[in-house]
């Protein structure tokens, strides 16, 4: 594009000719954000129509009663000036939290979801044991797992374990998280047809290798939409280990809250979890547009 | 010349249903047969059973001489010497044309990386598919996805080659070359055994043809006999419809 300068060319240029991939009149098979016919009056339609929208909004909210009083309370900005770059330096724990946990949870759901597929009456009882392990971390309320095994487990004095609520912390966020993320890898990896297993098997692949090098490498593929999803409440979740007495980001912003009677720490907290899954849904979004491309360009063509 | 395959009184069900009801065949080295019968006569399910795909309910498999339906048979080991070919092609969608001929090689016969692609490269080249090395399989068309299939297939050099009906999922222009690529293979001397409802191929390819029907084999022979001159009433019906349908 050489800077058509206003010229309706820009709207096209997307979707025309050299990209054959976009059908007519639309983007991809889900309706965009901004509409998919980018005429200049349907341009224009929705400019009008947002701005009424959220303008509307804006003055039923900042003319109510109560708006000054929570302006001061949530939206000063003296108070997330101060709080912010507080708060953020806390937060690098919660990055750590969850960056390890993530680490972990992939590698132990992963585990769950192969041992759940695993053929054969020989290993049922491991079924058995993924099952069950699924639908107990996913059914307890992960606050309370947190509560328990921060509390509960340093007091067992195991030899060898780490007493510190940091430690449990990351732990009982990897065992609930792994339960979800558990099922999204066997939904991922049921999802691969049979015949895929037979042509491996065929070839003379065991079972491991067939599991190895055909099922999951396009299970995985799939699944990643739904496991950034999981990652993202794991990202959120992290917040919980607050109640240990872990000095985090959420614990910084409640002591800030609590010595300034003011709730703005909070909403600068929110701005930075914002700031964190925004770009990674971007991210996954062009990963698996550029995987989608690599593998079909040609046969659309 | 040798036996290759011989199944003994093979049964197999599914469920209810029994699909194979006693099923003897003997194949010999570098002999071609062509499975024929209608949809659902047992074709598939026998060269499935063939491959330890599916366990069989009762008989036996022998390959070279050995049973492979044996107890404590290493069935992979026995997959590994033979080679079968899918209606679906089943190639693997999320690697290249030559990782999908080269991995089994490197993972299974633990060639180095080099000797199977080189290999491999070799095979893609002798049936016209050098310039698909590099692709991934859904940028090709059916017939040039089958011959990779059976390229794969070759690629860990079997003794016997099993092909399921390999030209019913592609478009009519697209038969040939397939076709073409097993008659090379029938030249070579690969044993084969063709599942297909390619009459005037299996009059053309076949040493012999058998035909199946309600899961045996009810007649089987030379494929001028067998087309020409059926002794079996439903044989002749069989091929009386395939006539009538204009596939022959």
């Amino acid at each position: 594009m050489s800077g058509g300068g206003g010229s309706p060319d820009i709207y096209f240029a997307k979707g025309g000719p050299e990209d054959p991939r976009t059908p007519p009149g639309g983007g991809s098979r889900s309706p965009r954000i901004l509409g998919g016919d980018r005429s200049a009056r349907n341009v224009w339609i929705a400019v009008a129509s947002t701005i009424l929208f959220f303008g509307v909004l804006a003055v039923v909210v900042v003319r109510s009663p109560g708006w000054p009083e929570i302006k001061q309370q949530f939206f000063n900005g003296q108070e997330f000036a101060v709080s912010f770059p507080l708060i953020l330096r806390k937060f690098t724990r919660n990055i750590f939290i969850f960056c390890v946990a993530e680490v972990l949870v992939l590698t132990l759901a992963l585990v769950l979801a192969v041992l759940r597929s695993l053929p054969g009456p020989v290993f049922t009882p491991l079924r058995i044991f993924s099952a069950t392990y699924t639908d107990l971390f996913r059914g307890v309320p992960t606050i309370l797992v947190i509560v328990m095994l921060g509390f509960g487990a340093p007091a067992l004095n195991l030899q060898g374990v780490p007493t510190s609520s940091f430690f449990w912390a990351i732990i009982a966020l990897t065992l609930v998280y792994s339960a979800y993320v558990a099922e999204v890898y066997r939904a991922g990896i049921q999802s691969v047809h049979p015949s895929q297993v037979a042509a491996a098997r065929s070839l003379g692949f065991s079972r491991w290798q067939s599991m190895r090098y055909v099922v999951l490498p396009q299970a995985i593929r799939r699944v990643i939409p739904p496991l950034l999803n999981d990652f993202i409440g794991l990202q959120k979740d992290s917040a919980l280990v607050y109640v240990l007495g872990v000095v985090e980001s959420l614990n910084q912003a409640t002591i800030i809250q609590a010595g300034d009677f003011n709730f703005t720490p909070y909403v600068a907290l929110s701005v930075i979890y914002i700031a964190i899954t925004i770009p990674q849904a971007r991210f996954v979004d062009r990963m698996v547009a550029r995987d989608q491309r690599r593998r079909q360009a040609g046969a659309t063509l | 010349m040798s036996e290759s395959v011989r199944i003994e009184g093979v049964h197999k069900s599914f469920g209810e249903l029994e699909v194979l009801r006693g099923v003897d065949l003997t194949v010999e080295q570098h002999e071609v047969i062509c499975l024929i019968g209608a949809s659902g006569s047992g074709k598939s399910t026998l060269l499935r059973c063939i491959d330890l795909l599916e366990p069989i309910d009762a008989g036996r498999i022998l390959i070279d001489g050995i049973d492979i339906t044996a107890r404590g048979t290493d069935q992979d080991a026995v997959r590994r010497r033979i080679g079968i070919v899918f209606q679906s092609f089943n190639l693997f969608p999320h690697m290249t044309v030559l990782r999908n001929v080269a991995l089994a090689p490197v993972k299974v016969l633990k060639q180095p990386w080099d000797r199977a692609a080189d290999r491999s490269r070799e095979l893609l080249e002798r049936f016209g598919l050098a310039d698909k090395a590099e692709e991934y399989p859904d940028r090709l068309s059916g017939g040039q996805q089958q011959r990779v299939a059976i390229v794969r297939a070759l690629a860990m050099d079997p003794n016997v080659l099993l092909l399921d009906e390999i030209t019913s999922a592609l478009d009519p222009e697209l038969v040939a070359e397939v076709l073409d690529v097993i008659r090379e293979l029938a030249a070579q001397g690969m044993t084969m055994v063709i599942a297909t409802h390619e009459m005037a191929f299996a009059r053309d390819v076949a040493n012999r043809v058998c035909f199946l029907d309600g899961g045996t084999i009810l007649e089987e022979g030379p494929p001028d006999r067998i087309f020409s001159e059926p002794t079996n009433e439903r044989t002749r019906r069989f091929l009386d419809r395939i006539i009538a349908a204009g596939r022959m």
